[in-house]
C-alpha cells in the first residue's frame, strides 16, 4: 500500500496543528509564571520572559500559606487512597467472583449509584455532617472513600472478570480458603487494576473542589485547590503568581503521568466498558 | 461415592463463598445506605420544606416548587445547562473521536503526540480554569493576541454574556484527553480484515468509517455520551472560579448569569442564600432531567448501537 508524500504531510500537519491547541496554553502557563508584571502586560507580548522570574514560585509559596495547604491535601489525599485501595477490590470482587444470589440486579445499583450527581445528596450528606461534628475535619472528604465508590467498584469487577475461574478452583482443590484465594492469588493478578484504582483516587482527591469548598470552611483546614481559588479573591489578580501556585499545584500529576504512563493509559482503558 | 464428595465439596465452596461475601459487601452496603439511599430520600423530603440548617425542617408543601416552575432563575440554570451539555459535550465526543482517529494512523512519534494530547485533562479544574481566565483575557491573553495576528474578530469572552458559554466549551475541548484515549483503546480493537474488505469493495475513507469505525465504536460512544451528559450536568468549578474571577463576584452566575448552570444554582440557593429546602427541590428536579435524558439515550440506543456478537 502507497500512502502518498502529500497524504503523510497532511497527517502531521493536522497532528501538529491539533498538538498546538493542547500544547501552547501550557508553554503561556510557563511563560506567565517566569515573567514580571511589566513583561506580562507588554504588547504585542514577548515570548521569552528576560529577566526569568524564578522568584515568582518562591513569592507564590509565600502570598497564600501553600505548603500548609499542601500539608492539608496531602493528608486527606493519604487517607482516600488508602480507603479506596482496601474498600474497591473487596467489594469488586463480591461481585466478580464470589457467586450469591442477586449479584447482577445488585450490581445495577451501583451502577446507579455512578450517576447519581453529587447535588442531589451534599445537602443532607452536609446536614448529616455538622450533626456528626465533621465539618472542618477531613471526615467528609476520607470516610466515604472506605465504603467504596461506585467507579471503583466497577473498575475493579471488571478485571477480576478476566481472572479465569479454573485458578481459584485449583486452590479449591488444594484446601485454600475463600479469603486466601482472594487475599493471595486473585489480588497479586489484579495489581494493574489496583493501581489505577490507586491512581485515580489520587487525581481525584488532589484535585476535588466542590468537597473541600463546601465541608472545609475554616481557612486553616484549606486544601490547596480552594487556596489557589482565594488567590482570586484576597490578593486581586497577580497572574504571575497564580500561574506559578498553578503550575507547583499540577507538578505532581504531570510527574505522576510520565513515571507511569502505562497504567494511566492502560487505567482509563479499563474503565472504557470494554467486555 | 465420589460423585457425593465433590458435590458436597461444591456446596461447602458455594457457603463459604456466600459468608465471604457477606463480609465484603458489609462495607458497600452501609456506604450505600448513608451516602446515597439516605441523602437521596432525604433531599426529597426536603424538598417540600423550608430549612436554613439552623432551625428545624418547616413543612410547606409544594411551595418549593412552585415557585421554581415561576422563577426566571430555574429557566435560565436549564437554558445554560442544556446549552453546555448539547453542545459542549457534543463537540467534546466529536474532537475525541476525531482526535483518536488521527492518532490511530500510522505515524512516527505516536506516543509524544498522545502524551501532549492526554496531559491536559490531568489539570485540576481549578488550575485549568484559572489558568483560561488568563488565556481568554481580551487584552492580554494568547488566544487573542493569536486572532490579533490572523486579523479575525476578537470576542471579549468572559466579560461578554454572549461569549462566556462558547469560552467554557472551549475550555473544556482542551481536557478531552481521557476521552480520547478511550476511544483509542476502541479503535486498536477493530480487525484489520473489516477494512480490507471495504478496500476490496473499492470503498474509500469515508466508506470505512461509516461502515467499520462507527458501528464498533457505537458501545463506547454510547457510555461516553452517558457519562459525559452527567458529567456536563454537574460542571461547577469552572464557573465558580470565573465568577471569583471577575470584577464583580456579586453572583456565582457570571455576567449576566450567562454561566448559571444547574448546579451552580443548587449551591448559590443552598450554601449562599441558605435556602436549603428550595435547593433540595431543585436538586430533584435535576436528578429527573438527567434520568429523563438517559432514558431517551437508551430508548434510541438500540437503534444506533452495536454489540459484537449479536
Amino acid at each position: 500500500m502507497v500512502i502518498s508524500k502529500k497524504r503523510k504531510f497532511l497527517q502531521y500537519f493536522l497532528l501538529c496543528l491539533v498538538g498546538a491547541f493542547f500544547l501552547f496554553p501550557f508553554l503561556w502557563l510557563l511563560d506567565t509564571s517566569l515573567k514580571n508584571d511589566a513583561q506580562i502586560f507588554k504588547f504585542p507580548p514577548d515570548w521569552i520572559p528576560n529577566p526569568v522570574m524564578f522568584s515568582n514560585y518562591k513569592d507564590a509559596l509565600h502570598a497564600i500559606p501553600f505548603l500548609h495547604y499542601t500539608g492539608n491535601t496531602v493528608k486527606i489525599v493519604f487517607f482516600a487512597v488508602l480507603g479506596n485501595l482496601i474498600s474497591a477490590p473487596m467489594i469488586g470482587y463480591a461481585f466478580a467472583k464470589l457467586h450469591w444470589r442477586g449479584r447482577n440486579k445488585v450490581f445495577i445499583l451501583v451502577l446507579a449509584t455512578m450517576m447519581l450527581p453529587f447535588q442531589v445528596t451534599m445537602i443532607p450528606l452536609y446536614s448529616m455532617y455538622v450533626k456528626l461534628g465533621w465539618i472542618n475535619t477531613i471526615a467528609p472528604l476520607v470516610v466515604p472513600d472506605f465504603f467504596g465508590k461506585a467507579f471503583f467498584i466497577f473498575l475493579m469487577r471488571q478485571f477480576f472478570l478476566t481472572i479465569p475461574e479454573e485458578m481459584s478452583q485449583a486452590a479449591r482443590i488444594d484446601g485454600a480458603s475463600e479469603f486466601r484465594i482472594y487475599w493471595n492469588i486473585c489480588l497479586p493478578l489484579a495489581k494493574p487494576a489496583v493501581v489505577s484504582v490507586g491512581l485515580f483516587a489520587f487525581i481525584w482527591s488532589w484535585t476535588d473542589f466542590l468537597g473541600p469548598l463546601i465541608f472545609l470552611t475554616q481557612s486553616d483546614k484549606w486544601t490547596i485547590s480552594i487556596g489557589l481559588s482565594q488567590f482570586t479573591t484576597s490578593h486581586g489578580l497577580d497572574w504571575k503568581l497564580l500561574m506559578a501556585g498553578a503550575t507547583m499545584f499540577m507538578l505532581p500529576m504531570i510527574i505522576l503521568f510520565f513515571i507511569m504512563q502505562k497504567t494511566f493509559i492502560q487505567g482509563i482503558n479499563t474503565s472504557g466498558l470494554k467486555e | 461415592m465420589k460423585r457425593n464428595y465433590e458435590k458436597v465439596k461444591a456446596y461447602s465452596a458455594s457457603r463459604n463463598q456466600k459468608k465471604l461475601a457477606i463480609v465484603f459487601l458489609t462495607p458497600w452496603i452501609i456506604g450505600f445506605i448513608a451516602f446515597n439511599l439516605y441523602p437521596i430520600v432525604t433531599t426529597f423530603c426536603y424538598s417540600f420544606t423550608k430549612y436554613n440548617l439552623f432551625q428545624a425542617p418547616q413543612w410547606v408543601g409544594l411551595k418549593n416548587y412552585f415557585t421554581l416552575f415561576t422563577s426566571h432563575e430555574f429557566y435560565l440554570s436549564l437554558f445554560n445547562t442544556l446549552y453546555y451539555v448539547i453542545f459542549g459535550v457534543g463537540l467534546q465526543l466529536i474532537l475525541a473521536l476525531a482526535t483518536a482517529i488521527l492518532l490511530n494512523l500510522n505515524v512516527k512519534g505516536k506516543s509524544i503526540f498522545r502524551s501532549i494530547y492526554f496531559i491536559p485533562s490531568l489539570m485540576p479544574p481549578v488550575a485549568a480554569s484559572l489558568l483560561w481566565v488568563w488565556l481568554l483575557n481580551p487584552k492580554y491573553g494568547l488566544i487573542n493576541t493569536f486572532l490579533r495576528f490572523l486579523h479575525l474578530n476578537e470576542p471579549l469572552w468572559l466579560i461578554s454574556a454572549e461569549w462566556t458559554k462558547p469560552a467554557i466549551i472551549l475550555m473544556s475541548l482542551w481536557g478531552i484527553g481521557s476521552t480520547m484515549v478511550i476511544f483509542l483503546a476502541g479503535l486498536g480493537d477493530i480487525p484489520h480484515v473489516y477494512y480490507e474488505a471495504v478496500e476490496i469493495d473499492g470503498g474509500g475513507a469515508w466508506s470505512k468509517f461509516k461502515n467499520v469505525t462507527w458501528p464498533m465504536l457505537s458501545s463506547i460512544t454510547f457510555f461516553q455520551l452517558i457519562s459525559g451528559m452527567i458529567a456536563g450536568f454537574n460542571i461547577f468549578t469552572q464557573t465558580y472560579i470565573i465568577s471569583q474571577a471577575a470584577a464583580d463576584k456579586s453572583s456565582l452566575g457570571g455576567i449576566k448569569n450567562s454561566l448559571l448552570f444547574f448546579a451552580v444554582n443548587i449551591y448559590q440557593e443552598g450554601f449562599s442564600y441558605l435556602k436549603f429546602g428550595y435547593a433540595s427541590a431543585l436538586a430533584w428536579i435535576m436528578l429527573l432531567i438527567i434520568l429523563i435524558f438517559t432514558l431517551i439515550i437508551f430508548k434510541t440506543s438500540k437503534k444506533w448501537v452495536y454489540y459484537r456478537g449479536e
